[in-house]
């Protein structure tokens, strides 16, 4: 007897919902494991690392706000993702509307007025969108590959505003240490709950999926960019070509790469700092697969990888579990969903082996 | 048994509802120590040396006090998350070792008057938000002395982090050092901007000793400079933390944090009362800045000179930043017998003379 693995003849529908939740049950399966091996019983552990940072409102307003930047730039991520379009320049797109709108803030440092923090917002979109249009062109015009093109300007981007925070925009009050001056009010995320950091932000990433899903599932450009994302040929053979889904996909996610990046500064942060972002770019792209490129699973999977974050650093303060630990779950989490993809396509039977492989 | 189970229950209960202070009897349990560290622990370097000292306050309390860390903490949004999780778990008091951890620290103080806050390196006071930080310029002026004897090429190299005072200063006093015993020393300064990443303080120490430089100093995190240091054999400085054993051959000193003495005063002021919000800058003269021991192989006539040079800034005899002290471009800037204020020396964005390179603006 043994495991086989039979071709489907079409992918699963059941499997497209059930290998997310074996994913997740196996996770914690083997997080129980890895905490009883480190010396913590399991139960009580895996409680605080998943259930502890949902105990309070609190706890719940901050899962919330982590998981917002998230949820906005792998939500709009996966719209090139499913074209074929490779935007791994989140990360720089971010940080250059945090540059765009904090510049704009900065600018009207001394102005308040309830338009201030709109077109805040909006120079962020803009910067971020702009800033993606590099890559776009450069793959328009020159077919230059936009994961290498996205991915170094990253690097450009972190020192932008690096020389940003050191030199011009370093705040007058602050002995040359490298950060803006905090915003004004005007410049700042009303907040949602009194006593929280959640900001109407929050609201903003239902809305942004809910636009991804109307563009991918109801327009034009939606099928575009499926059937370019199938067989790139396909969409030529029909009469487009792929630099509308190019130009439309990196610049959406850079806008909301830099929509992201304003609401970071704008919000929890309120100045411009070296850092603005924990490398949301790049965690996106995972929320992206993790929700398997739909908007809507992709707002439950940023929030989960936000538990994660929120979970592993209270795992830390109450019962002393390492921070590796932390990233451990995170890598399993994914591990597990791309080993559990494989029930989507194929089905596992449990057979005698045939003869030609000898003795079973 | 009784007494013990109702604490423990009480103290579940705080911590699950966050709210902590007056609801149990405080006398019967530990105080609750917290530290917020910007990098892994690992087992050197500027996080580690700060755990060392939550270390030795467990070990001066024992079962007095309860210490908790989180380590490696962005700078950024997450940073307040995480002060507040601690304050709200109970923390009595809650250090965070970081200068990004500033804005986020004095934030999580205001919704926590009871709570007491230390933040390393900032300049932002409250009520119950107190600062403090080392004087490592001192360190690295008993370094610059050595490594101004020692050079024969007198080109010295510093692999920097970010342009901020702190680090501006070290290469001023290391500088202003190594030139007060040899005039003809030039101190060459490579931006890694990171604090810690070993391929770029390799490759940075990597470049100066082509350019000829035969002592390295660093203000980052990694033994890298160091180890590159032992494979050309030439001389290496090391950096927070004891560095000799990467290096046997090529480490000098190091300037060694230590923040003992420190905690261990701050938690006992908790514990008596007496804690007030105060700003702390001490060097060597309260042992929050030492040297490690110095290469056996260090010729003994600049080791004495060291440590000479050590014990009169300990002595307050010395002050690194005495002038006449010239700028890059040969103006004085501290006339004869004046000493740069404290004040200025936390701002300080200009490189004295004989420093090559410029500040990344």
């Amino acid at each position: 007897m043994a495991l086989h693995l039979e071709l489907r003849p079409e992918p699963s529908r059941a499997m497209l919902f059930v290998a997310p939740m074996l994913a997740i049950a196996l996770t914690v399966a083997t997080g129980g494991v890895l905490f009883a091996a480190l010396g913590f019983s399991p139960l009580p552990a895996l409680k605080v690392f998943f259930l502890s940072p949902l105990g309070d409102l609190y706890g719940i307003s901050e899962l919330l706000l982590k998981a917002t930047p998230l949820a906005i730039i792998a939500v709009a991520l996966a719209l090139g993702f499913r074209g074929n379009v490779w935007n791994i320049g989140a990360e720089g797109q971010l940080i250059m509307g945090a540059v765009a709108s904090g510049g704009v803030a900065l600018a009207l440092y001394d102005v308040s007025g309830y338009w201030v923090l709109p077109v805040v917002l909006l120079a962020g979109v803009a910067g971020g969108a702009l800033y993606a249009g590099i890559p776009a062109f450069l793959r328009i015009r020159f077919h230059a590959n936009e994961i290498l093109t996205s991915l170094m300007l990253n690097y450009v981007a972190t020192l932008f505003l690096a020389w940003l925070v050191h030199g011009p925009w370093r705040s007058p009050e602050g002995y040359n240490f490298p950060e803006s001056r905090m915003f004004t009010d005007s410049a700042l995320m009303p907040v949602l709950l009194e006593g929280t950091r959640l900001h109407v932000g929050a609201l903003l990433a239902p809305v942004v999926a809910l636009i991804a899903w109307v563009i991918l599932s109801r327009s034009f450009l939606g099928f575009q960019i499926k059937v370019i994302g199938m067989t790139p040929a396909a969409g030529s053979y029909a009469g487009f070509g792929p630099k509308r889904v190019i130009a439309f996909t990196l610049m959406f996610g850079g806008g909301m790469a830099g929509l992201a990046g304003a609401m970071e500064i704008c919000g929890p942060i309120g100045q411009l700092v070296p850092t603005v972002s924990p490398g949301y770019g790049y965690t996106a792209i995972i929320a992206a697969f993790l929700g398997r490129l739909h908007p809507f699973g992709i707002l439950l999977a940023a929030l989960l990888l936000a538990l994660t974050y929120i979970g592993g650093d209270a795992a830390q303060i109450s019962l002393g579990v390492p921070l590796a630990v932390t990233q451990v779950f995170q890598g399993m989490i994914l591990f597990f969903l791309l080993a559990c993809d494989v029930l989507i396509r194929y089905r596992v039977r449990l057979a005698a082996r045939p003869s030609l492989g000898g003795a079973a | 048994m009784k007494m013990t189970r109702r604490t423990g229950l009480a103290l579940v209960l705080a911590m699950a509802t966050g709210l902590f202070g007056g609801m149990t009897a405080k006398a019967a349990e530990p105080l609750k120590v917290g530290f917020v560290y910007v990098g892994p622990i690992g087992d050197h370097g500027y996080s580690y040396q700060h755990d060392q000292g939550r270390l030795a306050v467990e070990k001066h309390f024992g079962d007095k006090v309860k210490t908790t860390y989180v380590e490696n903490v962005a700078e950024g949004a997450d940073a307040e998350r995480v002060i507040r999780q601690l304050a709200a778990a109970g923390n009595d008091i809650i250090f965070t070792t970081s200068f990004g951890f500033m804005n986020p620290t004095a934030k999580v103080a205001k919704q926590f008057p009871k709570v007491k806050f230390e933040h390393a390196t900032g300049y932002l006071r409250g009520p119950n938000l107190a600062t403090y930080m080392a004087r490592f310029y001192e360190g690295r002026y008993v370094a610059g002395i050595a490594a101004g004897r020692l050079t024969k090429s007198n080109k010295l190299g510093y692999i920097a982090s970010f342009p901020i005072p702190e680090v501006v200063r070290g290469v001023n006093a290391f500088t202003l050092a190594a030139r007060s015993v040899n005039p003809k020393a030039e101190v060459r300064v490579v931006w890694v901007n990171s604090w810690y990443d070993p391929g770029k303080e390799r490759e940075a120490a990597e470049a100066l000793m082509a350019q000829g430089v035969d002592v390295l100093a660093q203000h980052t995190d990694s033994a890298a400079p160091v180890q590159a240091a032992e494979e050309k054999g030439v001389w290496a400085i090391g950096q927070a933390s004891d560095m000799s054993r990467f290096g046997p051959k090529s480490h000098l000193t190091a300037i060694v944090d230590d923040w003992s003495g420190y905690y261990i005063d701050r938690v006992q002021a908790v514990m008596d009362g007496t804690w007030k919000s105060t700003d702390t800058w001490h060097g060597f003269d309260a042992d929050m800045v030492r040297l490690a021991p110095f290469n056996p192989a260090t010729p003994a006539d600049v080791k004495a000179e060291a440590l000479s040079v050590e014990q009169q800034i300990k002595d307050h005899k010395l002050h690194p930043f005495t002038g006449p002290i010239k700028d890059q471009s040969g103006k004085e800037v501290v006339a004869a017998g004046k000493t740069v204020s404290d004040a200025d020396l936390l701002k300080m964005n200009w490189f004295v003379e004989g420093v090559i390179g410029s500040m990344p603006k």
